[in-house]
């Protein structure tokens, strides 16, 4: 994409000219992350987080190839490699830690961004594809960090893994064929495992082609904005490169610096010390739960313990859970406002609080133990998240009075329209 | 490319419209290799089913000879874990007394044990919510509130029948096909 008065390529060195005029790649760059991007001038450090989620990607990307050197895939010795890679290869536990720990912060920073683009509306026209491919790269994580967290073969990954193929034995008739075939076995075994390695290496880069579409889709319309209005002309925009580069470097360094706290001095507090006990078919662990990133959906599921009509509970809860994440398909056409920043829907925000209150309560059940006063919680919660998105969305969407939108973006910073507009 | 669909325009132009010999072609050759795919895609997914081994480890054999009323042994069958409990009188009768067409899943304990070995309680020590392994035929660990088993992770209990009476689990503990080859052996599978 571009605005009409975005900077132009012009190559000074003569290779990249001879590499321009064969193959337009440094050009594909410049107006894709370059001066060549013009982007409205008003961002805040909320808008970093697009690029820390694809520096996380990078991050596991580049410590994952490292471990699967010195991984072995076999459920005879997963458990040890891992324990090797920990204690033998030189370094080997600070890749393992930065891996491990990478997938947590890589979900950091993608709730965030998510729940970035449900504050300020990102989602809405004309970004609508944007938001779908954003949540296809979301289901595509939650797989892969699932898989990755079965192939160190400890207790939570044995269970994890039966857990959720669990869930697919829910669905009636086909269910339990359908997990055997998923497991190619009756349990997590051998097959299991060699089967969750291979897509564990090969989905992260399917994740990568799909945030190649994600900013290809971004740059049609260009970057949306903390107030939510559209780009009017060359006073509202500036080049990517330096300004954002810049902004995104620092929003990067604060991000390493709260990373590597936890990579040197918290290592394990975001992981379960079940983990580190071998898989063992026989015995389950008193308490199975997922990785914290999980919690949300977990709670989710766990919340029905009743059936309905002829549903049981346990098909509910799973049809909720996903149900959970593919709502979020639809936000774009269930949010009618045409005010698209939180800033000016005062009705909305208070809603968007109370969600972002209502996940962190989720969360909370998800990781507890399934017990009362939790399922009972969790019950309200999970009904609270559906009502937030079918019910009370469209309503306030309808009802709202929202505040006066500046004119354009140049006003929202300067508070007046500079000369240049007029003279336009 | 360009030039044939312009030439094709031009002919189906000049002759108006109908199936042409060049339609036909067409879809004989797009249903040839939609057909070629689609054969190839039972090999693809039914690679993911349990192997020759895994099938062949299928069997399992169990010596009832040490097994003393009210207690119960774990076993592995297909790689998941098989309970095996001789029951009391007391909860034999326990779990007669409760009527059947209350429960969850309408089975009577004669249902789940084989004629005349009413005492003997064969199944598998999965849970039927998400497969966990439910306490209760470990030595003292908690039975839960029915006096079977009790699943830990989502609360799950199975009366002495192992038949699900409270929480999240839709159906009873899975009974395998299994047959009796002396009186203190059974072969599961
Ligand atoms: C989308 C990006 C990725 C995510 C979210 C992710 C997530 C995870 C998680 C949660 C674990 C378990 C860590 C533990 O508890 O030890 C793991 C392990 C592993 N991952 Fe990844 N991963 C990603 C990319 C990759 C890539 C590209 C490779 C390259 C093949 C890879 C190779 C491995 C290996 C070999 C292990 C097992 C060693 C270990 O447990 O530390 N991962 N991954
Ligand atoms: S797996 Fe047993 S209650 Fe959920």
């Amino acid at each position: 994409m571009s605005f009409p008065w975005a900077e132009q390529y012009t190559p000074v060195n003569p290779l990249m000219k001879w590499v321009d005029d064969r193959l337009p790649l440094p050009r594909f760059v410049y107006n894709a992350v370059g001066a060549g991007y013009a982007v409205p001038r008003n961002l805040n450090y909320w808008w970093n987080f697009g690029v820390l989620s694809g520096f996380a990607l990078v991050l596991q990307l580049v410590t994952g190839i490292i471990l699967a050197m010195h991984y072995g895939a076999n459920a005879g010795v997963a458990f040890d490699s891992v324990e090797h890679i920990m204690r033998d290869v030189n370094g080997g536990w600070l890749l393992r830690y930065a891996h491990a720990n990478g997938a947590s912060f890589f979900f950091i920073v993608v709730y965030i961004h998510i729940f970035r683009g449900l504050f300020f509306g990102s989602y809405k026209a004309p970004r609508e594809m944007v938001w779908l491919l954003g949540l296809v790269i979301f289901l595509l994580m939650m797989a892969t960090a699932f898989m990755g967290y079965v192939l160190p073969w400890g207790q939570m990954s044995f269970w994890g893994a039966k857990v959720i193929t669990g869930l697919f034995g829910a669905i009636p008739v086909v269910g339990e064929p359908i997990q055997t075939w998923l497991l190619g076995g009756f349990a997590p075994g051998n097959a299991a495992l060699n089967r969750f390695f291979s897509l564990h290496y090969l989905l992260p880069f399917v994740i990568a082609a799909v945030v190649i579409l994600h900013i290809w889709a971004l740059h049609i319309p260009g970057s949306s904005n903390p107030t939510g209005v559209d780009v009017k002309g060359p006073q509202d925009t500036v080049p990517f490169h330096p300004y954002y580069t810049a902004k995104d470097g620092f929003g990067l360094g604060v991000f390493l610096i709260i990373y590597a706290l936890v990579l040197f001095f918290g290592p394990n507090m975001l992981g379960h010390p079940d983990n580190y006990i071998p898989a063992n078919p026989m015995s389950t662990p008193a308490h199975i739960v997922p990785e914290w990133y999980f919690w949300p959906f977990y709670a989710i599921l766990r919340a029905f313990t009743f059936d309905f009509f002829f549903v049981p509970a346990k098909l509910l809860g799973v049809l909720a859970m996903f149900a959970s994440i593919l709502l979020l398909f639809v936000l774009p056409w269930l949010d009618t406002s045409p005010v698209r920043s939180g800033r000016y829907r005062p009705l909305f925000r208070k809603f968007f609080y109370l969600l972002l209150v209502d996940v962190a309560i989720l969360g909370y059940c998800g990781g507890a133990p399934a017990a009362e006063p939790y399922v009972m919680i969790s019950q309200i919660a999970a009904a609270y998240y559906f009502a937030h998105f079918l019910i009370i969305l469209p309503i306030v969407s309808k009802i709202e009075r929202p505040l006066p939108l500046p004119n354009s973006i140049t006003e929202a910073v300067l508070g007046h329209e500079p000369a240049a507009v007029a003279a336009e | 490319m360009a030039t044939v669909e312009t030439s094709e325009t031009a002919v189906s132009a000049a002759e108006g419209e109908g199936v042409r010999r060049r339609d036909f072609i067409n879809v004989a050759a797009v249903a040839f290799a939609g057909v070629g795919a689609v054969a190839v895609l039972p090999t693809l997914i039914n690679q993911m089913n349990p192997s020759a081994d895994v099938l062949a480890a299928a069997t399992t054999e169990v010596d009832l000879s040490a097994i003393k009323p009210g207690q119960a042994i774990k076993a592995v069958f297909r790689s998941q874990p098989l309970f095996v409990r001789q029951l009391t009188p007391k909860e034999i009768a326990e779990a007669d007394a409760r009527p059947v067409a209350s429960l969850r899943d309408p089975q009577s304990l004669e249902e789940r044990t084989q004629p005349g070995k009413k005492q003997w309680l064969v199944t598998m020590g999965v849970c039927t919510h998400l497969g966990c392994v439910p306490l209760g035929a470990g030595e003292g660990e908690v039975r839960g509130e029915f006096g079977g088993y009790f699943c830990p992770c989502h609360g799950s209990s199975y009366d002495t029948a192992a038949r699900i009476i409270k929480g999240p689990a839709p159906k009873n503990l899975e009974v395998p096909e299994y047959k009796f080859t002396s009186d203190t052996a059974i072969l599961v599978g």
